[in-house]
């Protein structure tokens, strides 16, 4: 007998007796959201920055200059920039070398970069998270996690208010991932230590458009 | 080699040694109440916490009712989208699993990410007999490691040391596992970590095998989730051209929507966060991205038998969110050690017994390492009722053949019995919060309780017993300060 079969009878025996499910459609009477519509940017910015993460809220003109700005104030010389992402972010960068992922950078290219510049499927209000679906200017999930710096573009428009909100604009045939702040462990006498082996800042730019 | 549980001596016994250890007391003390703090005040921010705990519930239940259903359907949802399923029956060929796997890899070493499975199984064990070293990347995992320790809390395994032991034991041990210590480490937090980095950097980028374990497995579309803080998890999950994951069968739920609850109830009830820094999902294998060879061993190693428990099987609803630790007040003061296994606290006092049998004396003490309280049922973001679990095991304890066990039974039960105001303390909670009042206690209690009274439950709620003992913050009023 196979071991698929053995766990599979075991659980068919376990069950003999369990009564039959009455749970039929689950009774899901918790909220859908905690949150009003018109606060859910307000209180996205105000999760982030509880969870150390650095944000500034901009208009789509003001962009360009803000993603320039960030890269040069944290002295970025070599920055990753994910397929697809629109030419105008990165229009007013000057004398910072932008690396491209096709064909793809090296782990130890990507060790050497200072940070990576991505946008993001969908942020998440209410407990202040950023998801990433690998999609058009966001990578493959190598490209935020070996660098110690992430700048990341979220726009208005992907901003929900919680959690079942967000997964119902999600594809899970895709790999995702979930970003709440910087790497961070509390496993020295609970202090917090931000930055063990992820990135150790993020940066978020939250444009209102 | 991290170092088993083999041979420890029964809860009692082991407990003692904890109780004397002021400073792991102290340690302890504060962990716990400072998660517990942070958790109470993110769960107040969901208003509909108990409708949330209720369908977490519920899900699981559901999901426990069809599991065989459920976990065909993850077997065929992974295999569509490229990774292949392996089923273990038991520790030992899961354990085989993986090293065959390792092996044909052609790679001696693995990165790990934290995960109770494979502690369960002791795969880093298994591997080492087969040359293989495995690497805890988890930064805890990593101190336990290094000390050659075991881990005594879910969520943070090697809160019993503090910064100056983990200093020596990185200054000690680095070098012997790759990148050694700096010379002038000092103990503070920050730069514990920075070592900590440094020391598995090289390690990550180029590992080519990688073992996990799962939070969830959703049925629906075959994707596996990990819930985790450090980067770590993402570093082993994604860099290496081999993933391997060992999850147990009882982490499967139905629906991509249903992480949904569990996504809002375990960082809340775990860390007492809104959500934990990382969340991975992963589907098979994506071209281009992450492992391109990914394996999943689903294990039973016990569960089984759970599920066959008619009162024991809610026990397999738990998301290992260590909330019921953090509550304690026997986990408080015994620490995680004594409970002999990876599974601590009140989840490890019914979850240990039921997987491994209560044969050994160990196992058999441990329905015991409780007062009953109820606090952890409380805080349980899937409504487990330990104290109800507890009480049917005793039962199982004292049924059993052999005055071993019964004897180690007893001398557990001594812990809650010496005393009259804490057995009189744990009636009325017990009576009250669970209406499991007895007419007799089940158990050694009853030769204690054939001569008294049972006080009826009296009609002062937990909740404002706790506030008046506490008070409101949660801080001590006596006894233990
Ligand atoms: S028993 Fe409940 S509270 Fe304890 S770890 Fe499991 S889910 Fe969490």
């Amino acid at each position: 007998m196979t071991s698929r079969a053995t766990v599979l009878g075991r659980i068919r025996a376990a069950l003999a007796d369990a009564p039959a499910d009455t749970a039929a459609p689950l009774d899901r009477t918790y909220r859908r959201r905690h949150t009003d519509a018109d606060n859910t940017l307000p209180l996205l910015v105000e999760n982030l920055r509880d969870y150390r993460a650095i944000v500034h809220e901009v208009t789509p003109d003001q962009l360009p200059s803000a993603i320039a700005d960030a890269l040069r104030r944290r002295g970025c010389t070599r920055v990753v920039v994910p397929a697809g992402t629109p030419e105008t972010w990165t229009a007013d960068v000057s004398g910072i070398e932008l690396l491209g992922d096709t064909p793809p950078l090296t782990v130890d290219q990507l060790a050497a970069a200072d940070g990576t510049i991505t946008g993001s499927a969908v942020a998440i209000a209410e407990t202040g998270t950023i998801v990433l679906d690998a999609g058009p200017a966001q990578g493959r999930r190598a490209l935020t996690l070996v660098p110690d710096y992430h700048l990341c573009v979220v726009h208005a428009a992907d901003v929900h208010a919680s959690v079942p909100d967000a997964l119902g604009h999600l594809d899970p045939t895709r790999p995702l991932t979930w970003i709440s702040g910087p790497s961070a462990t509390s496993d020295i006498e609970l202090n917090r230590v931000e930055g063990v082996h992820g990135p150790r800042t993020l940066e978020v730019l939250v444009v209102r458009d | 080699m991290t170092g088993t549980f083999l041979g420890m001596p029964p809860f009692p016994e082991a407990a003692h040694d904890a109780v004397n250890n002021a400073q792991l007391r102290h340690n302890l003390r504060k962990a716990t109440h400072t998660i517990r703090g942070k958790r109470a005040a993110v769960v107040d921010e969901l208003d509909d916490w108990p409708q949330l705990r209720a369908a977490g519930k519920a899900i699981k239940d559901h999901t426990l009712r069809h599991l065989d259903r459920y976990l065909i359907q993850v077997e065929e949802a992974v295999t569509a989208a490229g990774g292949h399923v392996h089923w273990a029956a038991d520790a030992d060929e899961a354990n085989r699993i993986v090293t065959d796997l390792v092996r044909a890899t052609g790679e001696r070493d693995v990165v790990k990410v934290k995960s109770m499975a494979t502690q369960e199984i002791g795969l880093n064990e298994a591997l080492a007999d087969a040359g293989i070293r495995a690497y805890e990347t988890d930064l805890a995992e990593l101190i336990v490691q290094l000390g050659d320790d075991r881990p005594s809390h879910i969520l943070v395994p090697a809160i019993h040391r503090n910064r100056s032991e983990i200093r020596e034991i990185f200054l000690r041990e680095m070098a012997e596992w790759g990148e050694p210590a700096p010379a002038d480490l000092t103990d503070e937090p920050r730069v514990l970590a920075e070592a900590a980095r440094r020391h598995l950097r090289e390690r990550f980028l180029s590992a080519k095998v990688a073992v996990s374990g799962a939070n969830f497995m959703v049925a629906e579309t075959g994707t596996l989730v990990v819930v985790e803080s450090e980067g770590n998890g993402r570093m082993c999950l994604t860099l290496p051209e081999t993933l391997i994951s060992v999850v147990g069968i009882e982490k499967v739920v139905p629906t991509w929507a249903d992480l949904e609850v569990f996504l809002q109830l375990l960082p809340r009830s775990s860390t007492g966060e809104r959500m934990n820094p990382y969340t991975s999902t992963w589907t098979g294998v994506t071209p281009g991205d992450g492992p391109q060879d990914f394996h999943l061993v689903l294990l039973d190693n016990g569960r089984t038998h759970v599920l066959a428990d008619e009162v024991g099987r809610q026990t397999l609803r738990c998301i290992r969110c260590s909330a019921c630790l953090n509550v304690c007040p026997v986990y408080e003061r015994a620490g995680g050690h004594a409970y002999g296994s990876v599974y601590p606290g009140p989840i490890g006092a019914i979850l240990t017994p039921q997987l491994r049998g209560t044969a050994s004396a160990l196992d058999a003490s441990l329905p015991y390492a409780s007062s009953l309280c109820g606090a952890c049922y409380d805080v349980c973001p899937v409504a487990i009722d330990i104290p109800e679990v507890l009480v049917h095991l005793r039962e199982q304890v004292t049924e059993q053949p052999g005055h071993r066990a019964e004897r180690a039974a007893m001398k557990a039960a001594g812990w809650v019995f010496a005393d009259p105001s804490r057995l009189s303390r744990v009636q009325r909670l017990a009576g009250h919060t669970r209406r499991l009042i007895p007419k007799r206690l089940p158990g050694p209690g009853a030769a204690w309780t054939d001569t008294r009274n049972i006080p009826e439950p009296p009609a002062q709620s937990f909740r404002d017993w706790w506030a008046q003992e506490r008070g409101s913050d949660g801080s001590p009023r006596r006894d233990d300060a």
